[in-house]
């Protein structure tokens, strides 16, 4: 008899728990993608959280490249990206009838970042940058004194981003010269708290991700200055500040970010309304988190191609 | 009745066949997946390449920098748990009094039941820093930390089955060591430890098996740099460890980078298979000794 009835009242809980779940089906909005852009699309769905309750948002980070597999399949509505759609990505996803929309959201700085207790570096060049990361350089290049024979002759521990996240190819891209092409002898993941913790908590160590994560964690990292060999954008070493990221001094690491609108999603009102809060507070938001935010022209451009998109496609077919 | 007889060994045999079944599909899943790994890349890459950077723009297959971090952070595990597990072991049989016996035996098996995961987290947010204040020059991911947390989780493994083999050592040869004035010391460690030594190799054996499987304590705490060292102050990356960087990554099904993970699996699975076989032999072969 015991039995029985916590067997029932186990099929109640479960019976409800699947009914609620089918109800909001509809209604669920699915982000996934880059760890870089996380921050502030998740500040933006928290804040529309707070204005409309009866949505649902998901937002997953799995690396912009991981996001793109899913948004090429149609998997989630939209995908958080730290660098443009490649063209394969694009083929991949027009053989699956997705198409889409991209959208400028705010920039980004790639913060180098050292240990707090590492007191001989606080700059680095692109060339040292390139003789660290490249290909070349793994099992040869695996001591601080062979940067820069004035450091110390102690093993250099790397961090870096999982290869399927847009930062890594960004920074392989500006730095090696070739997207997606490093060496592999480098701690990866594509969680950026592992590579905060293990940079703060290793003397010798050097990473790099995105500048929000460093602003998040700035008592615990130091953040190197770049320098490009350019005077042109500054002269000597830069470090990446809202400032110099914007006046684009902060070479080569800074970059834009995107987020891409599955077609299909962007039919349903929700969705629409989604978006169309996105671009309204990302500006702010993005402030807040750390990101560089559009300027007013920037912002109304970005608003225009949305407008646009969305007219084009309530027009009946 | 009769039917119902059958119907129940029925059901028995089907229990015990689920598990054997679930071994053979293993098996097969991870021969046959590795096994196009194997056709792309030879054995003898996987074998003595140095270098592991299946995911990278320049491929390295090399498992030895897997293997050297399995192995590391297990010895390591092992070289702490052994002699706390096999000196608590000694002293419940020998020292500890009835009572007391009873009521510590469940409490030293708590912390078997502690999840992996708090395990991996105690090891990287205070063993690390702590060691850290003894050796400035560890890194923050290192194989010594999640090593020695490991080691603390395998303790009941030994102490629990290493007791079990000297509690079965029969009276007479205690008795015997008593009777010709050994002291209790003398009588456990120069009579009931080799006696009962069968017992506690295969304890030691089933905890090494356990600490090259262990997943989550160094996925967090060891790092995720696959490198042919050592040194346990540096990063590693087990065989485990990159199992699981790489399923939750987002690898296309069917390439080559989807199927490393197979054939690393494989390895992992050879290696403690051995150690079971091992340990399996050991115990057919000397269990019989003293009856």
């Amino acid at each position: 008899m015991n039995i029985k009835a916590i067997l029932f009242s186990l099929s109640v809980i479960f019976l409800a728990a699947c009914g609620g779940g089918s109800s909001s089906e509809q209604s669920v909005i699915k982000i996934d993608g880059s760890s870089t852009v996380y921050p502030i699309t998740e500040a933006v769905a928290e804040e529309f959280r707070r204005e409309d309750p009866t949505i649902k948002i998901s937002v997953a980070l799995s690396g912009t490249g991981g996001g793109f597999k899913k948004f090429g399949r149609a998997e989630i509505d939209i995908n958080d990206a730290s660098r443009e759609i490649k063209a394969q990505e694009i083929e991949f996803a027009k053989s699956n009838g997705v198409e889409y929309v991209e959208l400028i959201v705010a920039f980004d700085g790639m913060a180098v970042v050292v240990n707090p207790k590492n007191d001989w570096c606080n700059d680095i060049t692109v060339a040292e940058l390139k003789l660290l990361w490249a290909p070349e350089a793994q099992g040869q290049i695996m001591k601080w004194n062979q940067i820069r024979p004035e450091w110390p002759n102690e093993e250099v521990h790397l961090f870096g981003p999982g290869v399927e996240s847009g930062t890594y190819d960004y920074f392989t891209e500006a730095i090696v010269g070739k997207s997606h092409s490093s060496r592999g002898d480098f701690t990866a993941s594509e969680d950026d708290n592992v590579l905060v913790q293990g940079v703060a908590s290793d003397k010798n160590a050097l990473g790099f991700f995105g500048m929000a994560y460093y602003e998040e964690n700035a008592n615990k990292l130091k953040v190197i200055g770049i320098d490009d060999g350019n005077d042109e954008n500054g002269a000597g070493p830069i470090k990446p500040t809202l400032e110099t990221v914007k006046n684009k001094s902060y070479a080569p690491l800074s970059r834009p970010l995107f987020i891409y609108i599955n077609s299909q999603a962007g039919n349903r009102p929700e969705v629409q309304s989604f978006v169309q809060f996105y671009l309204d507070n990302m500006n702010d938001l993005s402030e807040e988190v750390g990101f560089i935010p559009l300027s007013q022209e920037e912002t109304n451009e970005v608003k225009n191609v949305w407008s646009a998109f969305v007219s084009s496609l309530s027009t009946p077919e | 009745m009769r039917s119902k007889e059958k119907i129940i060994e029925g059901i028995l045999l089907l229990c015990a066949a689920v598990s054997i079944l679930t071994t053979i599909g293993i098996l097969w899943v991870l021969i046959s997946e590795s096994s196009v790994f194997f056709l792309n890349v030879p054995l003898s890459d996987f074998l003595f390449d140095t270098q592991w950077t299946p995911l990278f723009a320049e491929k390295h297959f090399g498992i030895l920098p897997l293997v050297s971090g399995t192995i590391l952070t297990s010895f390591i595990a092992i070289v702490v748990a052994l002699p706390i597990g096999l000196a608590i072991a000694v002293y419940l049989n020998e020292y500890a009094p009835k009572g007391f016996r009873k009521f510590i035996k469940p409490i030293l098996e708590v912390l078997a039941a502690i999840p992996t995961v708090v395990y991996g987290y105690f090891a990287l947010m205070v063993i690390t820093p702590f060691l850290q204040q003894i050796f400035p020059q560890m890194a923050g991911f290192n194989a010594l930390s999640p090593g020695i947390v490991m080691g603390i989780m395998i303790i009941p493994m030994i102490s629990s089955l290493s007791e079990d083999a000297l509690y079965a050592v029969p009276k007479s040869l205690r008795e015997a060591s008593y009777g010709i004035g050994a002291t209790r010391f003398q009588t456990s460690f120069k009579v009931l430890i080799p006696a009962a030594s069968s017992g506690i190799i295969v304890s030691v054996i089933l905890a090494i098996s356990r600490a090259v499987g262990e997943t989550m304590i160094v996925a967090i705490a060891a790092g995720q740099q696959p490198r042919l060292t050592f040194n346990p102050f540096v990063p590693v990356e087990t065989i485990t460890t990159y199992i699981v960087q790489v399923s939750l990554g987002d690898v296309v099904q069917g390439s080559l980078e989807y199927q490393t993970i197979f054939a690393a699996g494989i390895a992992l699975f050879l290696m403690t298979f051995v150690l079971n076989n091992i340990s399996f032999y050991i115990k057919r072969k000397f269990e019989e000794k003293y009856e």
